[in-house]
């Protein structure tokens, strides 16, 4: 899932300043899921700003919603009449979300109210960790279903570094070499073959260098 | 080879190399380059130019190297994979080559958490490993990465690589170094020993892989002046391994000059055990902000002069 981490309330309560009335947008999808921008946290912070905005004088009107997905025009075409009666819509959904408001919505401004992350998984409960970098080639065949582009800080395809030490990274102690995972892995199935061959530079092309990327799925298309 | 570098003479004729490591300054004064060429002049086989090492912006080590060949040194050039692409790469491995350079080493670089730029992007186009099979793909097919021809003067180069033997996984280190000599590693020089024995164990991995038949070993070595410089590394540099009686010897030495003293004995003891180690073809001596000691350790040694070749 797409992992979001809601934005201090000082940074928020600046970015909507000039407005009387906004819309608070969460969303109901990945957002939900690792709490930080489903109708929850919508209520929490809609109460927190009403509050900060009361201190200041300057009382704030807030349409409260939830869409399932943000990222959709189905579900935020429904409440295009609320979106029309409000200054700015404040989202809490991930940066899919605010720019498909801003597409779809252009007379309104949507504001970010959320960090968009990483694209990772709670490894316990209330705790996230990244696991996909969206390189657009996956190598989690021959890494033992673990990847050294999302979790090596140096993307090494032929790791690790020198930096390695008690399974730990050396950029972060609290996090664990990935490369240590991979070969204790790749031992543990007997594969360990898979590292002694010499991985060839990526091609980035199918990353983020090459523009904008897009999939098209004739079968769906109308 | 055609011009052959000095270091890969030496080594090639069975000699002991020695090597030592020259930092470029945090500025664009290049007298300090000449004032530290003159510790290495006619005393190594080739003057270890670091490429912004621990991410601490300086002198460009080919700017740097380019320095050096002017002061009649043979540097090796450092190069790392974090701060630029297999573009800019190819671009300054041919700069360096024009400029002289005979050998280059490849790194993958520190992270720029630990330098004074931790807000940068790092670019990792490529790894160390990749880096090496493209310094070979262009000295011997030469070609570039992307397969297109060098149709005349191809970079001549010496491919150095690093190697830990004190990082984690210990049995993978020895894996690792058989990948950087089928991507066309001719020598490597390895972390600053400090454990004798896991380097001694490393070396018979080494050894029984038959590795050190195919590539040249130097074990890299860190003169010290006190215990603070040993602790320092134990706690806060990862893929380091320091025994503790190490720095109790430089704890028991005394004053400043003594402790000094005491660093210079370790250092020779190193470089006395690991020269009796099979499949060690050299050293590479890495005084970290003390080059002056260089020609006193290999004078002292026994590795001075060097032998002609």
């Amino acid at each position: 899932m797409i992992v979001g981490d809601r934005k201090p309330l000082e940074e928020i309560l600046n970015s909507i300043k000039d407005y009387k009335k906004i819309m608070l947008m969460g969303c109901g999808g990945c957002v939900t899921v690792c709490f930080s921008g489903g109708a929850k946290a919508v209520g929490l912070l809609a109460s927190q700003i009403k509050m900060a905005r009361k201190k200041q004088g300057r009382d704030i009107e807030i349409i409260e919603c939830t869409p399932e997905r943000q990222c959709e025009y189905e579900f935020i075409d429904a409440l295009k009449k609320d979106i029309e009666s409000v200054e700015a819509v404040l989202s809490i959904a991930c940066g899919v979300g605010v720019q498909t408001m801003n597409e779809r919505h252009p007379r309104t401004i949507t504001i970010p109210g959320l960090n968009t992350k990483f694209m990772g998984y709670p490894v316990e409960h209330g705790f996230w960790e990244e696991r996909c970098a969206g390189c657009g080639d996956c190598v989690l065949e021959w890494t033992g279903g673990i990847c050294p582009i999302a979790r090596c800080a140096k993307k090494l395809l032929n790791g690790p570094c020198g930096g390695s030490s008690d399974g730990k990274c050396e950029v972060d102690k609290d996090t664990d070499c990935v490369w240590q995972l991979i070969y204790d892995r790749l031992k543990s199935l007997n594969k360990l073959d898979n590292l002694t061959v010499v991985r060839e530079a990526k091609d980035w092309r199918t990353s983020t260098n090459a523009g904008q990327r897009k999939i098209k799925f004739e079968e769906a298309m109308l | 080879m055609k011009q052959r570098s000095r270091l890969e003479k030496v080594l090639s004729a069975g000699k002991f190399a020695v090597t030592a490591e020259l930092g470029p300054p945090q500025n664009a004064d290049p007298d300090v380059i000449k004032k530290k060429s003159q510790y290495c002049l006619g005393n190594v086989d080739g003057a270890n130019i670091t490429d912004n090492q621990t991410a601490i912006v300086r002198m460009s080590s080919i700017a740097a190297g380019a320095i050096a060949i002017s002061c009649g040194l043979e540097p090796v050039v450092q190069m790392v994979c974090r701060d630029r692409n297999r573009i800019a790469m190819q671009s300054d491995i041919l700069g360096a080559a024009a400029l002289g350079v005979k050998n280059l080493l490849c790194l993958s670089g520190d992270h720029q958490k630990f330098g004074n730029h931790p807000q940068s992007n790092n670019v990792f186009d490529i790894d160390s490993v990749q880096l090496i099979a493209m310094v070979k793909k262009m000295r011997d097919e030469k070609q570039f990465l992307s397969g297109d021809p060098i149709k005349e003067h191809e970079p001549r180069l010496f491919i150095g690589a690093v190697e830990n033997p004190f990082a984690d996984p210990f049995e993978f280190r020895v894996i690792r170094l058989a990948k950087k000599i089928e991507a066309g590693a001719d020598f490597i020089q390895t972390q600053c020993v400090f454990d004798v024995d896991k380097f001694a164990r490393w070396m018979e991995l080494v050894v029984k892989a038959g590795l050190h038949e195919k590539v040249y070993i130097l074990a890299g070595l860190t003169p010290v002046r006190s215990e603070r410089a040993l602790k320092y590394m134990k706690a806060e540099v990862a893929g380091m391994s320091i025994p503790d009686e190490l720095i109790s010897r430089m704890e028991a030495a005394g004053d400043k000059e003594e402790k000094k003293e005491e660093g210079i004995k370790i250092c020779l003891e190193m470089i006395e055990k690991v020269k009796n180690m099979e499949g060690v073809a050299g050293i590479h001596l890495m005084p970290i902000g003390w080059e002056s000691i260089t020609p006193v350790i290999l004078e002292r040694a026994g590795l001075l002069p060097r032998p002609e070749v």
